[in-house]
């Protein structure tokens, strides 16, 4: 059991960081192994923001082995190099955690598929997120405790998706956890509620077609999924609806896109979801109390129906 | 264990659609006697007066405690209590087990309403997944539409949406009657083995999937009707019946009955015949 929440603002921003915190918050009894954040901001759209790790979190409950903190240093390093090959140029660089970075980039290839690979060739490097306006911002613990450890209280936005996680099928660690970046494409986030039953034939086929999987959480399946069909020209919402045939199992998943926020619901309902919709404001959750804790007064709310996909512009 | 036979003299009961089976030789079933009133004794019950009536504000209460205070108010003889801001809350209103006007202004989470034998209910909102869950007398209306599950495994009593509800509604009942205003998800009425569900709009695919027994009417399209879930003839007295639920319901007056659908099991699927399992392999 794990739970979803998104919201999108329709022609404004908002503080999307507090709003989502305060959601996933509400169903942190629904899983505290880990929360994940993917946060759409105001940016002047020049640079891309990558959000990557170089560790693991170790603390309690993680199922990852420690390492030296000189470790992570010598990988930075050669992420460091590596971007300066590529012609990327660090315009801002934050290490907020001794494990987690974030670098504002100035680089100009639209393909990030080799730019990605050549930093993930770096053993225990990943790229959480890459977009011009999508930051992922993921770790062990429950929203308030990953909220506070990366100041996500201020980050103002259109929209956001996240995740609070009962691992049940791999580990508790940063690289299982929600949302997953849909790698390679730029701004390209999901996260998912369910499991999936075909994950395995899904991958084999989907690693044959040079897809790239960093974790064995089935819920990433959705994100490379998602990415193959849009890298072969089809358009978010119709990957979706085809995944509601090529994915088996139970899932309620959201995606989102520099612009959009989409849902998806597997054809026998079997995961749940609430939603409100307004003309300024979508808040969903799998459970209503997630959206009552950004919208207190009665509101009208309804479960969307199974096999249903939306798709909302900002 | 019940034998279970079909008959072939009919109650009026049957004559409906309600139920085909008897059920014979021993059984856990006792009979009520009138004589003894007075040393019956239901546990968890109170007398209460409709005509004393309270709010009770539950903004700042966890589930436990409004439910306790809901208790408390009507050991004190409180019939009609107003429950104040539920603000989506889990759990309330959970076994009430006597007569009780019970009002929510606001919307309900999960299983709301569950266990309970016999409260008037009126939720001014939604309700999120199984709602009434096992619900035994009573009646529960919604104004507004109802998440999954929802009266699942209902024994009786009216449990009425006058929006419209998610996946699985119905599942397991055995009894009671559940209306639905609007359209239904996928797997309505689920493994329902009696009772009855009338849904006006639409509803999803697999209706009625492995229907035991019972009776589901359709007034709108069917997504596609699950295994062993067949068609029956809308008698006039089911559009008499149909009638006087929805008035009484307070729901589609003006709905033209005579154009319902009516579902009903096929009875492939259970061992009407004293098949064996592998037998019944080959029925289906």
């Amino acid at each position: 059991m794990c739970g979803i929440a998104g919201l999108i603002h329709r022609g404004k921003s908002s503080k999307v960081g507090h709003e989502l915190q305060g959601m996933l918050q509400a169903l942190k009894h629904r899983g505290e192994d880990s929360t994940g954040y993917a946060l759409y901001g105001d940016t002047d759209g020049k640079n891309f923001i990558m959000r990557f790790k170089v560790g693991e979190n170790v603390g309690e409950g993680s199922t990852s082995v420690a390492e030296d903190v000189s470790v992570y240093d010598e990988r930075k390093k050669i992420v460091d190099s590596y971007l300066n090959e590529m012609g990327a140029k660090i315009i801002k660089e934050e290490r907020i955690l001794p494990y987690s970075l974030r670098y504002e980039i100035e680089y100009n290839k639209k393909d990030l598929l080799e730019f990605s690979q050549k930093i993930e060739s770096i053993p225990g490097v990943e790229i959480l997120s890459m977009g011009k306006s999508l930051e992922v911002i993921k770790d062990l613990g429950n929203a308030k405790m990953v909220c506070d450890r990366y100041n996500l209280d201020k980050l103002v936005g259109t929209h956001a998706i996240g995740h609070a996680r009962m691992a049940t099928e791999s580990g508790v660690d940063i690289k299982s956890a929600h949302p997953f970046w849909g790698y390679p494409f730029s701004d390209v986030s999901v996260v998912h509620n369910g499991q999936l039953t075909n994950y395995w034939n899904n991958r084999r086929a989907l690693e044959n077609k040079g897809m790239r999987f960093m974790s064995e959480c089935d819920s990433e399946l959705i994100a490379v999924y998602l990415a193959e069909k849009m890298r072969d020209g089809a358009s978010l919402e119709e990957g979706m609806r085809e995944s509601l045939t090529g994915l088996d199992g139970v899932f309620t998943y959201f995606v989102a896109t520099k612009d959009s926020l989409g849902m998806a619901k597997d054809t026998m309902a079997a995961k749940p979801l609430v939603l409100y919709e307004s003309d300024d404001l979508v808040a969903m959750g799998s459970e209503e109390i997630a959206i009552r804790s950004i919208l207190p007064q009665e509101i009208d709310t309804y479960d969307p129906f199974d096999g249903e996909v939306k798709v909302w512009q900002i | 264990m019940a034998n279970i036979k079909s008959v072939s003299k009919k109650t009026k009961a049957q004559a409906m659609g309600m139920h085909t089976e008897v059920l014979t030789g021993r059984t856990q079933q006792k009979f009520f006697n009138p004589d003894e009133a007075e040393n019956f004794y239901y546990f968890g019950t109170h007398d209460v007066d409709f005509n004393k009536r309270t709010d009770l504000d539950v903004k700042d209460m966890s589930a436990a405690e409004a439910n306790k205070e809901i208790d408390n108010l009507m050991s004190q003889g409180y019939g009609t209590i107003v429950i104040k801001n539920p603000q989506g809350k889990h759990s309330l209103g959970v076994g009430i087990l006597n007569k009780l006007n019970l009002i929510f202004e606001g919307s309900l989470g999960y299983f709301g309403m569950g266990s309970c034998d016999g409260p008037i209910v009126r939720i001014n909102g939604r309700v999120g997944w199984s709602c009434a869950e096992n619900l035994m007398a009573g009646k529960v209306v919604i104004e507004k539409n109802a998440g999954s599950c929802f009266g699942a495994a209902i024994r009786g009593g009216d449990l009425i949406c006058k929006g419209s509800v998610g996946a699985r509604t119905g599942i397991d009942m055995k009894g009671g009657t559940i209306i639905i205003g609007g359209d239904a998800g996928a797997f309505t009425g689920f493994m329902m083995q009696r009772g009855r569900i009338i849904i006006l709009g639409d509803v999803g695919i697999n209706l009625g999937d492995s229907m035991y027994d019972g009776t589901i009417f359709v007034g709108g399209e069917i997504g596609s009707y699950g295994s062993d879930a067949v068609d029956s003839d809308l008698t006039k007295s089911d559009q008499d019946w149909l009638k006087r639920k929805l008035k009484v319901a307070e729901i589609g007056e003006n709905f033209d009955v005579s154009k319902m659908k009516k579902i009903v099991a096929g009875k492939k699927l259970w061992n009407y015949d004293n098949l064996e399992p592998t037998e019944k392999k080959g029925a289906i």
